[in-house]
């Protein structure tokens, strides 16, 4: 069987393994629902006075709240399955849609943040092994240490109170400024500079996080035998650091690549209510506030989506990488 | 980690200089939470001063937007979070423990079946089900322990079963087993006490994450409304970050020396517990 | 042309402050010539290993390095000369051949990409002559399909495949000089005599000077010109094989040599009519190791196969093996530290493996297992007595008792009843499997399992374990199942021997019998392939 046909394999395998998952998350979803104080249905209509009675009457009959519980649930699952997640009152539009509107500016920001804070963590943590206990690794291990310390709300809050605040030099707050207008090229500038902060405040912690790891990484490489062995074929201190040493090094930090892209999710709630930025983590926010749990958790379970599909990414990534993962 | 050497386990501790620049934070915070009934008697909540005064003699870091005590809002906070951290961090391991640790030892269908539980909850992305967990709760003390535990307790229980499958394999348990050891005795006193290094790093290191996730929530306002915590004040400080900086900015300074503390001490305890030569 | 490759005066190698003697090697002497094999001998701490390290100047410094003497080699000192010739020479005109072949390689990449880096490193030849070398190296080392070779894996190739890889490796560049360390002690016997005849046919077709470090007196006899023997960093014998092989001047030379035990084996009492204690039949034990949700797919390994062996009272019965041949799953399922998948195990008439409970507890009172591993058999958070008298606690001997007895049975493995309150990391290896001894006597077995109880030891102190394991199955009168890989072992402890291989027993018989008339192929070249076996000397070790 070929190697790429073993791939296809693999990944279609991968994705049956996903679905029980999402099955157990739609589950727990409900049940979360359920431990709401209160008919389930003043949760779904977010206690937003716009709903008339007539309407939580019909709701109620939809989800069958007098029913037994196994068949509510099944109501729910075939509702999830048909992507309906309910109806926002508050913005006026079903929860599904409300979600996709929000959801490429969190896309945006992450995937952004994401690269910023591998790229450079890598490259710093590389830095920091080759130049070990020398003031470079000292002066990066220390950064590092900070960074991994500060919280994400106060650094995001600092970032505004010294270059908005102070200084001027970059937005406040959102995404972009509505009232100028922008078309093309300009737009785009505009965006970036509003991306500028939060994007810092983000990838800092992440940053911090992966520049340990590959530090790490890199220093327990260093001590396998397979060093020793290239040493005593005479090559050179730069080629074992940066052909072989890199290379192992590099897989770790990658598998936690995936783990961290579920702790952004989280963060980018924090990061996108400091700076008002319009994305689903801010609409999660103000789900909190409105107290609005069903488009809560409908976000929820997009974003646990997001995480599944993003970790197949990095295990089909990896199975590119390392020859010695087995595609049975 | 073997307990004739418990002397120069604190002797190595002792040399590594962050670790022990960590550990004299840390007992500041300490200090700060014990003495707070003390130094500042009454709820950190009264309102005692004109509101968003700057730092002065009599409030050492001002007052915030309602005119309470910053000071005071940062003794008080201390125990907050030392508390919802430790205990967020207890129950975690003893769940994680428990799970990974059944896992290691029985393998099998057991493994697997736990295993997938495990991935299942580390799948979920941990600040978000924080979030829905509190809120559906509905934010206090408790619920904000256990929605941590909750979220914290699959890593636990990954390294907890990587090390029971090892120490399962060797061979001082292979031959507990030939001697007629029952399971509970051979988990309890021959495999759990060769973990406790690894299991007190980790349990060091997810302290200082339940602040970090606990101080998160309490800024997005779902925190315990009757207790201070740093969190809030910060969160609470956000509308008058132009004209009173102080609010916001050193509640934040509170938690980073904190977290940042507990993250060198549990270095420190995993380079005291793993000796070796690290010059190069 | 002179034709001296290396020259060793007076090395002095360093150790760090807190260790046990100053100089890990101090005042070697030693001299290597074109086509000549100079193994040097030693037991660990011996310092062996890091002379080879200093030749190639691979010291794992700061605090071990050389401090003295001199390294000729090619006219220029090898001490002093500056990092980049060192690199120079590294690979080119010395090379290195290691002892563990599974982590030797860089397992991200091919075997061709290694091998090629290397002669990029030293030459400047355009590809396809580069790649015409590999592929004409890796033939004269043996491996099977040498162009699909250079496009594998190390995890690909087992661990005989990789070492023939690294040597490939160490000659492709042609060297003056190649130092191995230890490089088929990882090994099997049988792929270690593939590998050993490899090595000495390669070194006398390119003419080439080899150091070659091991511990082993057998693969000395097969392969050395010269001999240098060493002792805690000292040199204390040098000279022709042959004649420090069979007339060793220096005492220490001569206690290791006489620790090597003879491949003739020992004349042993037979006890035909004793009873049989321990019988096993048709026992099988299979392993699955991947699969899916529910076991599907994934690989099965036949650990042991239709297994049946007899043990009669007061005999020993050695099964031997190499790895994977399944014999320590047969010590296992034997103590039911694992449990067989089908077949019975018989103890005095008494099926055990159905046993459940307090059944099964009375029955391990009847067996005991004595362990491999000296650092890992003993937990090392509890004192040498606990660990004793625990197996006694557990099965209801009251705690003072106990520990008496603990006291009693260190004496009787000839250690200090003071050991009882030292802590397991407190003693050397063998005394450490003395303690293993003394736990699974505790609770007075009359069968002893041992698995490779001794392999994990110098040869010296290998040959005071046996001794006290003889001495104490004469006292206590106890059967005794000996796994073993090591014939020579075999040949002076057991009187009947099973060979395994792949899970099933290929040949099983009397000891004598079969080290003189083996019938089965695989026994046979089990014992053709052990190292040294047509040396000799008076002075072996022979079992009374």
């Amino acid at each position: 069987m070929t190697q790429s046909r073993k791939r296809v394999l693999f990944i279609a395998k991968r994705l049956l393994q996903a679905v029980p998952v999402i099955f157990g998350i739609v589950v727990v979803n409900f049940l979360l629902l359920q431990l709401m104080e209160g008919d389930a249905v003043d949760v779904l209509a977010g206690e937003a006075a716009s709903a008339t009675p007539e309407y939580m009457a019909q709701l109620r009959e939809k989800f069958g709240l007098d029913r037994p519980f196994h068949v509510q649930l099944w109501a729910y699952v075939s509702n999830v399955i048909v992507l309906d997640l309910g109806y926002s009152f508050r913005y006026d539009m079903p929860v599904v849609d409300l979600i996709m509107t929000r959801f490429w500016p969190t896309m945006l920001l992450m995937t952004t943040t994401l690269f910023i804070a591998i790229t450079v963590g890598i490259i710093l943590g590389l830095l920091a092994a080759t130049g070990l206990n020398r003031w470079r690794d000292t002066i990066i291990s220390v950064l590092a240490l900070v960074s991994y310390a500060t919280p994400l709300f106060w650094v995001g809050l600092m970032l505004v109170l010294l270059f908005s605040v102070r200084l001027g030099w970059l937005p406040t707050s959102g995404m972009e400024t509505i009232a100028a207008f922008y078309e093309g090229w300009d737009r785009v500038l505009d965006i970036a500079r509003h991306m500028v902060m939060p994007v810092t405040a983000l990838s800092l912690f992440y940053m911090a996080a992966f520049t340990r790891l590959m530090r790490a990484s890199m220093l327990e490489q260093s001590n396998m035998d397979y060093v020793t062995t290239a040493r005593a074929k005479g090559l050179t201190e730069r080629r074992i650091a940066w052909v072989h040493v890199l290379r192992n090094a590099l897989l770790p930090v990658l598998t936690m690549g995936g783990v961290q892209v579920a702790n952004l999710l989280g963060g980018s709630v924090i990061i996108e209510s400091v700076f008002g930025w319009p994305g689903m983590g801010l609409l999660a926010f103000e789900a909190l506030f409105a107290r609005d749990l069903n488009l809560l958790l409908g976000i929820f379970l997009f974003a646990a989506i997001l995480v599944l599909a993003t970790n197949l990414i990095i295990d089909i990534l990896y199975t590119f990488l390392d020859p010695r993962i087995e595609l049975s | 980690m073997t307990p004739s050497t418990s002397s120069s386990f604190w002797q190595r501790y002792q040399r590594n200089r962050s670790a022990m620049f960590g550990l004299a934070i840390l007992s500041v915070t300490i200090l700060m939470s014990v003495l707070a009934p003390l130094i500042y008697p009454g709820s950190p909540f009264a309102l005692v001063g004109e509101p968003r005064t700057a730092p002065n003699a009599e409030f050492w870091l001002g007052t915030d937007t309602l005119g309470r005590d910053v000071m005071a809002g940062i003794f008080h906070g201390a125990r907050t979070s030392l508390m919802i951290g430790l205990t967020a961090t207890v129950v975690s391991l003893i769940i994680g423990v428990i799970v990974g640790g059944i896992a290691g030892y029985y393998g099998g269908t057991t493994d697997n079946v736990l295993m997938r539980l495990t991935e299942f909850f580390q799948t979920i992305p941990n600040f978000l089900f924080a979030i829905v967990l509190v809120a559906v709760m509905t934010p206090s003390i408790y619920s904000i322990i256990i929605a941590i535990a909750v979220v914290t307790w699959p890593a636990v229980a990954r390294l907890v079963r990587g090390e029971f499958m090892a120490l399962r394999n060797r061979e001082f348990v292979q031959a507990c087993i030939g001697i007629g050891m029952s399971d509970a005795r051979i988990l309890a006193l021959h495999i759990l006490p060769n973990c406790l290094a690894a299991i007190s790093v980790i349990g060091s290191l997810m302290v200082a994450t339940a602040i970090l996730v606990e101080s998160g929530l309490s800024f997005l306002g779902l925190g315990d409304p009757n207790v201070m915590s740093w969190g809030y004040l910060v969160g609470a400080g956000r509308t008058a970050l132009r004209t009173a900086w102080w609010v916001c900015t050193f509640p934040g300074i509170a938690i980073l020396l904190t977290v940042l503390a507990i993250n060198l001490v549990g270095e420190g305890l995993n380079d005291a517990s793993n000796p070796r030569l690290r010059d190069k | 042309m002179t034709s001296t490759v290396l020259d060793i005066h007076d090395l002095h190698v360093s150790l760090p402050q807190n260790a046990d003697r100053p100089y890990a090697v101090e005042g070697l002497n030693i001299s290597i010539e074109r086509d000549q094999i100079v193994c040097v001998v030693g037991e660990s701490g011996s310092g062996k290993t890091l002379t080879g390290r200093a030749v190639m100047r691979l010291l794992p410094g700061p605090y071990v390095k050389a401090v003295g003497g001199r390294i000729d080699f090619g006219g220029e000192d090898l001490l002093k000369v500056s990092e980049a010739r060192m690199r120079q020479i590294r690979g080119d005109r010395i090379a290195m051949i290691f002892q563990e072949p599974m982590t030797a390689l860089n397992p991200l990449m091919t075997i061709g990409e290694q091998i090629d880096e290397l002669v990029r490193m030293h030459t400047r030849l355009p590809k396809p002559e580069r790649r015409a070398r590999a592929r004409a190296i890796l033939d004269d080392v043996g491996l099977p399909d040498p162009a699909g070779m250079l496009g594998a894996y190390p995890h690909e190739l087992s661990g005989g495949q990789r070492q023939r890889a690294m040597i490939a490796m160490a000659l492709i560049l042609e060297p003056e000089l190649i130092v191995a360390d230890e490089p088929t002690t990882a090994l099997d016997v049988t792929t270690q005599a593939q590998i050993l005849k490899l090595l000495k046919d390669l070194q006398a077709e390119h003419h080439t000077g080899v150091l070659y470090i091991t511990h082993d007196f057998g693969v000395v006899a097969d392969i050395a010109d010269r001999v240098e023997v060493m002792h805690r960093g000292i040199q204390v014998e040098s000279g022709p094989a042959e004649q420090v092989l069979n007339r060793p001047q220096d005492a220490y030379t001569r206690s290791l040599i006489s620790a090597v035990p003879s491949l003739i084996p020992a004349h042993r009492p037979l006890r035909v009519n004793a009873p049989v204690v321990l019988e096993t039949h048709a026992l099988c034990k299979t392993y699955r190791s991947g699969g899916g949700l529910f076991g599907i797919g994934g690989r099965t390994v036949d650990a042991v196969r239709d297994v049946s062996i007899r043990l009669r009272q007061g005999e020993t019965l050695g099964i031997v093996g190499e790895s994977g041949s399944g014999k320590s799953t047969l010590a296992r399922l034997v103590v039911r530290i694992i449990d067989s998948d089908s077949g019975t195990i018989n103890i005095d008439n008494t099926e055990i493996t159905s046993l459940r409970g307090a059944n099964l507890r009375q029955m391990r009172r009847r067996v005991q297992m004595v362990f491999q591993d000296p650092f890992g058999s003993l937990n090392p958070r509890y004192r040498v007595g606990r660990l004793i008298a625990e197996g006694m606690i557990v099965h209801g001997t009251p705690s003072k008792e106990a520990y008496r007895r603990a006291d009693e049975l260190l004496d009787l493995v000839g250690l200090q009843a003071t050991a009882a309150n030292r802590f397991p990391h407190e003693f050397s290896g063998g005394q450490r499997q003395r303690i293993g001894l003394a736990r699974a006597l505790a609770l007075d077995p009359d069968i002893l399992v041992a698995d490779e109880p001794v392999s994990a030891l110098d040869v010296s102190v290998q040959a005071q374990v046996l001794d006290l394991l003889d001495e104490i199955r004469e006292r206590l009168k106890l059967s005794m199942l000996f796994i073993t890989h090591d014939l020579r072992v075999a040949a002076q402890v057991c009187d009947h021997i099973a060979v395994m291989s792949k899970g099933a027993v290929v040949e099983y018989g009397e000891t004598g019998q079969i080290f003189a008339n083996p019938t089965h192929p695989y026994t046979q070249e089990l014992l053709d392939a052990v190292p040294g076996r047509s040396w000799s000397p008076v002075l072996l070790a022979k079992s009374p």
